[in-house]
């Protein structure tokens, strides 16, 4: 047996709302599957995954900290997908923002700077990592050079870059020799929103930036051009849009956002440089990004759902001594089905027997 | 054995995965799927390889697991982007994480172990020539093999009715799909090909240039090996020569860190990557865009029944 695509010929919003889900419960067997040819019980990790950390006000906070680096970045992702621009390195956009960033916090550090440090280092971060975001978008307008390649290779370099930094001279000298800078100071840390709550600021960035991208992409020429770039390229052309300055303008905020993501991260959760300051989450951003279909309301519940999957893969670490890569794995697994999810928006699926209909 | 002849040797056993998963690639490609997903097949490889190879202490169950798992996970692949024709840029990257994260589990018990080194074949006679002889002619199996390789999949793609016919789908699906080609089955083919080579790849990585497993040791090769196939122009010779000059790009690096010149290690390391950014830049102002891309890389494709 095997089956057919055919056309459809009107959408229904719920089918295109109901795809991601659909996708997301196929995601979830697969896992358990996979858990259980590992001889675990996929309903115990079922519980360990998804259903303690939801039962849990320490892990729902947790859970808004580990979605807002997803949600700032996807949501900056999420311009260069609907142009059909293939921005593949915010992870290194990432890295490069916490470098900018960090550099001030690191050069004002034990003096007393005042207040304006911190804007200052968020601002060196959107810049540094739509900087970086640039290079990529340059060589391809300039020199037609792929996009998907050589943001990807940036990814290493930011983050040989940053390792180099944080091993060699920006090392805190009284640090045991440890691969790491100092401690911010306490004007070069992004405060929690309330007292005694794990929440930083970085979550009402995260969700200004939903809300600006919303009305950007429904309410403004701009969005609309983003929509033609990516659909019908030809048609775009026709309008008198520009390819290249679109490809510059969607690469600089996605890169800009990932550097904010970056800065905000460092100086909101790890407080000081260090070789590493990301589980993947520029990677992950993507699956986010298609998960909420490129919506920025979207976004905000996948980041969360994303979120979920991080948090409850540190506790199966530790609760079921499941290691981290599951969470990897489950995070690829889930981007391919919301991406063949979206065949069932588009197309109706028949099913042929062999001999049969055709 | 001189210092120069040991370097040259270790200059083909690391361009060699390089040229096995880039060779396959460009099938895939020349089909028209472009599949971003060979540094999670390459992973998948490694880890499944080394894995049976440990536990069956056999070197060839190893290679054979290895190749198996690349077109399994290519196999994955070629159910999203052909039966749901799901975009396949996304549906790449997807792979990769996923294969990534997969590899990661499945070597988990075997971080730590390691494998003797394979036996070189040595062509008698010959790889007493100084120099060139232990170079050309005593090496192992793999090396052999991905230069004939090389050649087969020229002559193939060239002279071949059914070369022929993968190209012309690779141009333009709709033209060959109206010809009556089997679209959807020739790309099948091509992608479970592409996967089977990027999984030999890993096997020879961990099998061979390693002999360990660590969890991400693929390194960005798969990546570079997609970089290959554009600065080849989707041309097999090319490729030879481009994975060969990437080889001795990260031997030579590994060399000047060990000699300890004070350049920061972490620079040397990204040499590769740069060389990659760089060498597709050169390509670039070199012939203008993409020169010798299949006409319909890149775009899913449904026939209208």
């Amino acid at each position: 047996m095997r089956f057919e695509l055919t056309p459809r010929t009107t959408v229904s919003p719920v089918a295109r709302a109901l795809a991601p889900v659909a996708a997301f419960i196929t995601a979830f067997l697969i896992a358990g599957v996979v858990i259980w040819l590992m001889g675990r019980s996929p309903i115990a990790a079922f519980d360990v995954y998804v259903l303690q950390p939801l039962s849990d006000p320490w892990s729902l906070q947790e859970l808004l900290v580990k979605a807002t680096p997803l949600m700032l970045i996807a949501i900056g992702l999420s311009y260069c997908f609907r142009a059909n621009l293939w921005n593949i390195g915010a992870e290194g956009q990432y890295v490069i923002g916490a470098v900018f960033g960090g550099w001030l916090a690191l050069r004002t550090h034990g003096t007393d700077a005042g207040a304006w440090v911190l804007p200052a280092m968020l601002l060196l971060g959107i810049i540094g990592g739509a900087l970086y975001g640039l290079i990529p978008a340059f060589l391809k307008i300039r020199f037609g050079v792929n996009e998907i390649l050589t943001s990807l290779m940036l990814v290493y370099v930011a983050q040989l870059f940053l390792d180099y930094l944080s091993r060699g001279p920006w090392r805190d000298p009284k640090g045991f020799n440890f691969p790491q800078s100092v401690t911010f100071d306490p004007a070069a840390t992004l405060p929690s929103i309330m007292e005694g709550s794990r929440i930083h600021w970085g979550a009402i960035f995260a969700l200004v930036a939903i809300v600006i991208t919303a009305i950007i992409l429904g309410r403004t020429l701009f969005g609309y051009r983003l929509k033609l770039t990516g659909d019908a390229p030809r048609a775009a052309r026709f309008a008198g849009f520009s390819s290249k300055a679109t490809t510059m303008a969607v690469f600089a905020i996605s890169g800009g956002l990932a550097g904010l993501a970056g800065i905000v991260e460092v100086s909101g959760q790890i407080g000081q440089l260090q070789p590493s300051i990301s589980p993947g989450y520029g990677f992950t951003a993507i699956t986010v990004a298609y998960l909420g279909r490129l919506n920025p309301v979207g976004i905000l519940i996948a980041a969360l759902v994303v979120a979920l999957t991080f948090i409850g893969g540190e506790s199966a670490q530790i609760l079921l001594k499941l290691p981290l890569d599951l969470t990897q794995a489950f995070q690829g697994i889930l981007l391919l089905c919301v991406l063949a999810a979206d065949a069932l928006v588009s197309y109706r699926i028949r099913f042929v027997t062999r001999g049969g209909g055709k | 054995m001189t210092t120069f002849e040991a370097i040259l040797l270790t200059i083909v056993t690391a361009s060699t995965p390089l040229l096995i998963a880039a060779l396959g690639e460009l099938v895939t490609e020349r089909s028209g799927i472009l599949n971003l997903g060979v540094e999670g097949m390459m992973a998948m490889g490694a880890a499944c390889s080394f894995a049976a190879a440990v536990t069956f202490d056999s070197t060839l169950i190893g290679v054979a697991a290895g190749i198996l798992a690349g077109a399994f996970m290519a196999a994955l692949f070629a159910l999203v982007v052909l039966g749901f024709a799901a975009n396949q840029v996304g549906s790449g990257l997807a792979l990769t994480i996923f294969g990534l994260g997969l590899s990661g589990l499945i070597g988990a018990p075997f971080v730590g172990s390691r494998r003797d080194p394979i036996a070189p074949i040595d062509i008698p006679g010959l790889s007493d020539i100084p120099v060139v002889g232990r170079l050309f002619f005593e090496q192992d199996l793999f090396v052999y093999a991905s230069i004939a390789l090389t050649i087969l999949i020229a002559i193939y793609l060239k002279r071949t009715r059914s070369g022929l016919t993968l190209r012309s789908i690779g141009e333009n699906h709709a033209s060959a799909h109206g010809l009556g080609l089997p679209v959807l089955r020739v790309r099948f083919l091509a992608i479970l090909f592409g996967g089977a080579c990027a999984g030999l790849a890993g096997a020879y990585l961990a099998l061979v240039y390693t002999r360990f497993w660590s969890p991400g040791m693929t390194a960005g090769r798969g990546w570079i090996a997609l970089a290959l196939v554009v600065f080849a122009a989707w041309r097999p010779a090319w490729v030879l020569v481009g994975a060969y000059i990437f080889g001795a790009a990260t031997v030579l690096q590994l060399h000047a860190q060990a000699a300890q010149w004070g350049i920061p290690s972490q620079l040397l390391s990204a040499v590769p990557y740069l060389a990659t950014i760089i060498a597709l830049l050169l390509l670039s102002l070199r012939y203008g865009r993409a020169i010798g891309a299949p006409g319909s890389l890149g775009m899913p494709f449904v026939p209208d029944r």
